[in-house]
This record gives C-alpha cells, sequence and structure tokens, in this order.
C-alpha cells in the first residue's frame, strides 16, 4: 500500500523528444487512477516510469514517501501487467504466477500457498499446471494479473490488459479488474485509450495529450464539466458534437439558430475577451426528437430543422446523424483535428459536418427525411478555438 | 497456386529427383566403398560383390583413429560450447541494447566470417608455434571459436530480436537483476536458436581439414578429417581408399545423431503463448 507522487516529472529522450512534460500527479493510497489519451501522449512512458522501465529525465517520483527515481523496479514493489500479458512460455501457469516469490526467496510451502489462494480467486486452479499457450486469451490475462496479485505489491500498474481481449470479453473483465481493486483495495493505476474504460473502472481519470497532463477528476465531472475541447471530445461516446458560433449582443449565433446566453456564461465569455468567435460543444444526449419533448421543457433549448443522414437503432435509444438546416460551419482547432486522427475519422473521410444525436427510442425520424429537432441548451458547452479551453468553466483564457 | 496439374507435378517431381540424387548418390558409393575388401575396390561394381567389415576393423586397429576420433569429439565439443555461450552474450546485446560501435561490431563479425581461412593459416601456425599452442587442443579451439562466434552472433541475434522485449520488463518487475532475467526467461526461450547455432558451429569444427591438418603434427591434437589423410593401406602396395571410407562413414554418424537429436528443439513456436494468441 503506498501513495504515489509525480513531482514535475518530465521525460526527455536522448534525441531531444519530449515525451511526458512536467506532469503532477498524487494518487492517494488504495485510489484507483487511470492514465487516458490517444496513442503517442505519453501515458505508457509515465506509466513505465513508475515502474522504472524507464529513466525519469526531470522531476521527482516517490512511492510511500520515498523518492525512487534511481531504483531498480525490482525495489520499487510494484507488480506491472502488460498489454501482451508477457508471460514466460517456458513455465507453466503455477511457475510463472511464483517467479517473482522464487526469486524473492520466498519459502517453498508459502509460494504454494498464495499460489493456490490467487488462483482460486482467479479461478485458474485447474490450469495451474499449463502451458501458456494452452490457455485462452482470457485465461492468459488472468495469469497475467495472477501473477501481480500473488506478490502483494504496494501498487500494480497495468498497461492496457484488456486490449487485446474480444469485445465480449473486455466487458467482463472490465468487471473483474474493477471487483478485483475493490476486494484488494491497492492503489491501482492503469493506462488505457479506451474512453470507455477509463469512465467505468476509475475514481479518478487522468486524461494526457501530447505529453501535458490535461484534466484530473472523477468521471462524472471529466464528462460534465470538461475542462477543455480535447477532454470534451475524448470523453464520451458517441462523442460531443462540436460548431462554430459567433457571439453577437448576449446571443449565440449558431447553425442551430440563435442561443440567449446565460448570465453567468455570458459573464465569464466576457472576463475571457476571447473574441467573437466560439465553439459550441453539445452532447448527444441533449439532442431530441421535438415531438417527443415535453411542452414545459421546450424553452429550455433550441428548436431547428435538420435532415436526418443516417439511424442507427441500438433498441434502446435511437442514434441519428443529422444535418441543420441552417447550415452547419464545422469547427476547427487543433485539438480537434487530432482527436479526429484518434478516432480515424480523417481516414474514413466522414464529413464533420454531421451532428450526433441521441433519441429516444420512440422517434420517428427516418433515413434521408426531415425533422425537427430540440437541444438543450443547458449542457452546452462554450470553448475557446484558440486555447481550447472551457470558457463556461469560469477558468482564466 | 491453388492448382497444380499434372504435367507441374511431373515437372516438380523430377526436379526433385535429380537433386536428392545428385546429393544421395555420392554417399551411397562412400558406404558401398567401406564394406567392399580391398581386393575388389576397383571391381567396377556400385555395390559390393562380397561384405566385409575389414575396413571398419582396421580402422580400430590401431590408436591412431580412435586418438583422432577423441580430438575431435573434444575439440568440437568445446569449441561449440565456449562459442555458442560467448555468442549470445554478444548476440543479445546487438539485439537489444543501443551502444556505440555496434555497427562496426556487426560489420567485424561479418569480416571475420568471410575472411579467407587460408590467408591465417601461415601467420597462425608461427604465432602458435612461438606461444607453444602449436599441437594443442587449445590451439584448434581458438581458432574454432573465432571463427564460429560470427556465424553465432548472426544467427543468435536473430533468435533474440523475436522473442518479445516486454517479457524481459515482466522479470525486471518481478524483481530479476537483468542477469538472472536473461538465464532465467531470455536464455531458454532462444534455446532452439543456441541449438541451431551449436549444431551448426559444431559441423563447421567437425568437418574442417585445413586448421586440422596445418596446425597439428601428431596424434596430439589431430582430428578425424586431418587424420584419414595420413592413413595408408596394408601394404605399401594397397591405396587405403576402403579406410578411408569406413572412416567417413563413422565421422558422419555423430553429426547425424546430432541433427536428429536436436531437431525438434530448433523447431520455431517455442515462444507461443508468452504474448496474445
Amino acid at each position: 500500500m503506498a501513495e504515489i507522487v509525480l513531482d514535475h516529472v518530465t521525460k526527455r529522450y536522448p534525441d531531444g523528444a519530449l515525451a511526458v512534460d512536467d506532469i503532477n500527479l498524487t494518487i492517494a493510497d488504495g485510489e484507483f487512477v487511470i492514465l487516458v489519451g490517444p496513442s503517442g501522449c505519453g501515458k505508457s512512458t509515465t506509466l513505465n516510469m513508475i515502474a522504472g522501465l524507464e529513466d525519469i529525465s526531470e522531476g521527482e517520483l516517490r512511492i510511500g514517501g520515498t523518492v525512487v527515481n534511481n531504483k531498480a523496479p525490482k525495489d520499487r514493489d510494484i507488480a506491472m501487467v502488460f498489454q501482451s500479458y508477457a508471460l514466460y512460455p517456458h513455465m507453466t501457469v503455477r511457475e510463472n504466477m511464483a517467479f517473482a516469490l522464487k526469486l524473492a526467496k520466498t519459502p517453498k510451502d508459502v509460494i504454494d500457498k498464495k499460489v493456490d489462494d490467487v488462483a482460486k480467486i482467479l479461478d485458474l486452479t485447474q490450469h495451474l499446471d499449463r502451458k501458456p499457450a494452452n490457455l485462452s486469451g482470457g485465461q492468459r490475462q488472468r495469469v497475467a494479473m495472477g501473477r501481480a496479485i500473488v506478490r502483494d505489491p504496494a501498487a500494480f500498474l497495468m498497461d492496457e490488459p484488456l486490449s487485446n481481449l474480444d469485445a465480449k470479453l473486455r466487458v467482463q473483465m472490465r468487471t473483474e479488474v474493477s471487483r478485483l481493486q475493490n476486494r484488494l483495495g491497492t492503489t491501482m493505476v492503469y493506462v488505457t485509450h479506451d474512453q470507455t474504460e477509463a469512465m467505468t473502472l476509475g475514481d479518478r481519470v487522468a486524461v494526457m495529450r501530447a505529453g501535458h497532463l490535461l484534466q484530473v477528476d472523477s468521471p462524472t465531472t471529466l464528462y460534465s464539466k470538461p475542462a477543455n475541447l480535447f477532454v470534451a471530445g475524448f470523453i464520451g461516446s458517441p462523442s460531443m458534437n462540436f460548431m462554430s458560433a459567433t457571439l453577437e449582443n448576449g446571443t449565440l449565433r449558431s447553425p442551430l439558430g440563435d442561443i440567449p446566453l446565460r448570465d453567468e456564461l455570458r459573464a465569464s465569455l466576457e472576463a475571457s475577451g476571447s473574441g467573437r468567435d466560439v465553439i459550441l460543444g453539445i452532447r448527444p444526449e441533449s439532442f431530441e426528437d421535438l415531438a417527443l419533448v415535453a411542452e414545459s421543457d421546450r424553452s429550455n433549448g433550441v428548436t431547428f430543422k435538420a435532415t436526418v443522414d443516417v439511424v442507427e437503432s441500438m433498441g434502446s435509444d435511437v442514434f441519428a446523424y443529422i444535418k441543420a438546416e441552417g447550415g452547419h460551419a464545422s469547427a476547427s482547432s487543433a485539438e480537434l483535428d487530432e482527436l479526429a486522427r484518434d478516432s480515424g475519422q480523417a481516414d474514413t473521410g466522414a464529413a464533420n459536418d454531421t451532428l450526433v444525436a441521441r433519441l429516444n427510442a420512440e422517434t420517428t425520424v427516418h433515413r434521408g427525411g426531415t425533422a425537427e429537432m430540440w437541444a438543450d441548451t443547458r449542457a452546452l458547452h462554450v470553448f475557446d478555438p484558440k486555447s481550447g479551453l472551457n470558457i463556461g468553466l469560469g477558468q482564466p483564457a | 497456386m491453388a492448382t497444380t496439374t499434372a504435367r507441374q507435378k511431373a515437372g516438380w517431381g523430377s526436379a526433385n529427383t535429380i537433386a536428392i540424387l545428385l546429393a544421395i548418390v555420392p554417399v551411397l558409393w562412400i558406404i558401398s566403398l567401406s564394406f567392399k575388401d580391398p581386393a575388389s575396390i576397383n571391381d567396377g561394381s556400385f555395390w559390393p560383390t562380397d561384405w566385409t567389415l575389414e575396413n571398419y576393423r582396421g580402422i580400430f586397429d590401431t590408436s591412431e583413429f580412435t586418438r583422432a576420433l577423441l580430438n575431435s569429439i573434444g575439440i568440437a565439443l568445446i569449441s561449440t560450447f565456449i562459442a555458442v555461450v560467448l555468442a549470445s552474450m554478444a548476440a543479445y546485446a546487438v539485439a537489444r541494447l543501443a551502444f556505440p560501435g555496434k555497427s562496426v561490431l556487426i560489420g567485424m563479425c561479418l569480416l571475420i566470417a568471410m575472411f579467407p581461412a587460408i590467408s591465417l593459416v601461415t601467420p597462425l601456425f608461427n604465432i602458435e608455434r612461438s606461444l607453444n599452442l602449436f599441437d594443442t587442443w587449445l590451439g584448434l579451439i581458438i581458432p574454432y571459436v573465432a571463427f564460429g562466434l560470427p556465424l553465432g552472433v548472426y544467427t543468435l541475434s536473430a533468435f533474440f530480436r523475436e522473442i518479445p522485449w516486454e517479457l524481459e520488463k515482466a522479470a525486471k518487475m518481478d524483481g530479476a537483476t537483468p542477469f538472472q532475467a536473461f538465464t532465467k526467461v531470455i536464455a531458454p526461450l532462444a534455446a532452439p536458436g543456441m541449438f541451431t547455432t551449436g549444431i551448426l558451429v559444431f559441423i563447421f569444427c567437425w568437418n574442417d581439414f585445413l586448421f586440422a591438418i596445418s596446425l597439428t603434427s601428431t596424434t596430439n591434437a589431430r582430428t578425424v578429417p586431418a587424420a584419414i589423410g595420413f592413413f595408408t593401406g596394408s601394404s605399401q602396395f594397397t591405396s587405403p581408399t576402403g579406410s578411408i571410407a569406413a572412416a567417413a562413414v563413422i565421422i558422419t554418424i555423430p553429426i547425424i545423431i546430432f541433427v536428429l537429436l536436436f531437431q525438434r528443439r530448433i523447431v520455431a513456436g517455442l515462444t507461443s503463448g508468452a504474448v496474445k494468441g
């Protein structure tokens, strides 16, 4: 059990590339923290630095109050689960799990007992004498976890442990990881590029981009109060819709129509001095088929006409890809470009002038038709296109 | 190609047959010669007319051949062992580490492997004489290791590159020192590579004639290929063809055993199951 503190930690490679830039993060004892971000954001490098597999260029890393910058991985008392599991193929499951204890010269009977206990927890008892090659993906994954748990370390580090599993198993194991962490109560740092995993697993989620820590908060706060464009676009699936808008006399002229501004939003907008051009962000669930919105609620939003491009019915909801009739100036910024790259949108060539709306299953919108839509403007986010900051949060620009 | 026509089958079949015949006929010929008695060596028949084990008995009669066999086995095994151990460490460094002069080292390896051995014989002969290494086991082991190493470094570094690096990281996280990570995790996984390298180096040492004939003068360190050259017939008028053939058959046997024993270990795929399937 230990608290992990990253104090101005920086990783600079010999060729000058800056992988991790001045990260400050305190992970409390027993906390489950997720590092999430697109590939190349420095999250795995950060994890490797905590593990001791990579040197720290600047700053200080403390585990349980001790500076461990120059300690070898074996002296840090942490266990790691790798994306590829990295099981020793020439050893049986039992030997794999016992390897660390054997190296630590633990007495044989203690090793056997610990391995048996952990095997029971992970339902691996009948596989103990098999080699990793004869196990299924899910079983290998559990062995990798078992190898970490058996040591009873101060902290667990997990590097995308579920990304090699198929979709169904991944959801199952996700629940399993969560249950395990509750049961063990050990500090856990978990790296993933999957925002769903981040949202469902962590006590706190740290969103990273290009070596910087953008926001560290609980999943709900990240979702409802994203600090900037990148976090807003990264967290949530389908992701937030963005469009550009201009500010005129206290109203926002947007593709959805004119939106009167809330007083506090107007105040922070004016305080930020970010000019007239802004980027609007609205989550898919903030849209609704106008016909299904109660009369009393309609005043909380704006109504607009839209053509329906594609309709995907999920049973419980309907995802509609719509185009506002007022035309839609697509927003652009460095952050949004990177998000598009990360999601593969740039590759598929999908137009980003389409909005995704998550509608009630009773909606009658159909493909190719036009529909009256309603957007809840209370849940609107306004971003500064230059700095990317969420103006609604009242942060200094 | 999804389908092969009968014509293609016949074409490939005859090509293969020719290749196999070309390889097997000299071997059969040697075996046949070894079973012929000296009088019928030149009778022009491919198969012996009357089979005899006289040639085999003859070469084991004196200590000349047995002593050479012992030298061969000893020198080849020791050279192979040293070369594989050194090569595995060097190959590991080449595969995993970035160090200054790495490309120079690889280039030097290649250079040594390409170097015409004949040009080294005279200097080696003089050096070994002044160092009292001439006609000793060590005198042959040193050049064998030197020529076996480049081969070893090349094959082994290819094997090490195949081993997922995460295994080493995992070992480190499990509390292994770099040396433990190498001996307990990496080396067992590279075992097929080590066996392959071992076999190649062993065959090279076993078959070498040039160094063996130049750097030895007595049965003290003379290996079989060199010793065969000193065979004489039973009288000065008989040629030792039968004995040479018998000796050639005998020294081929260890190689065949060696390859048969380890061919299962050479199959790739020992690392399956380490990382995702």
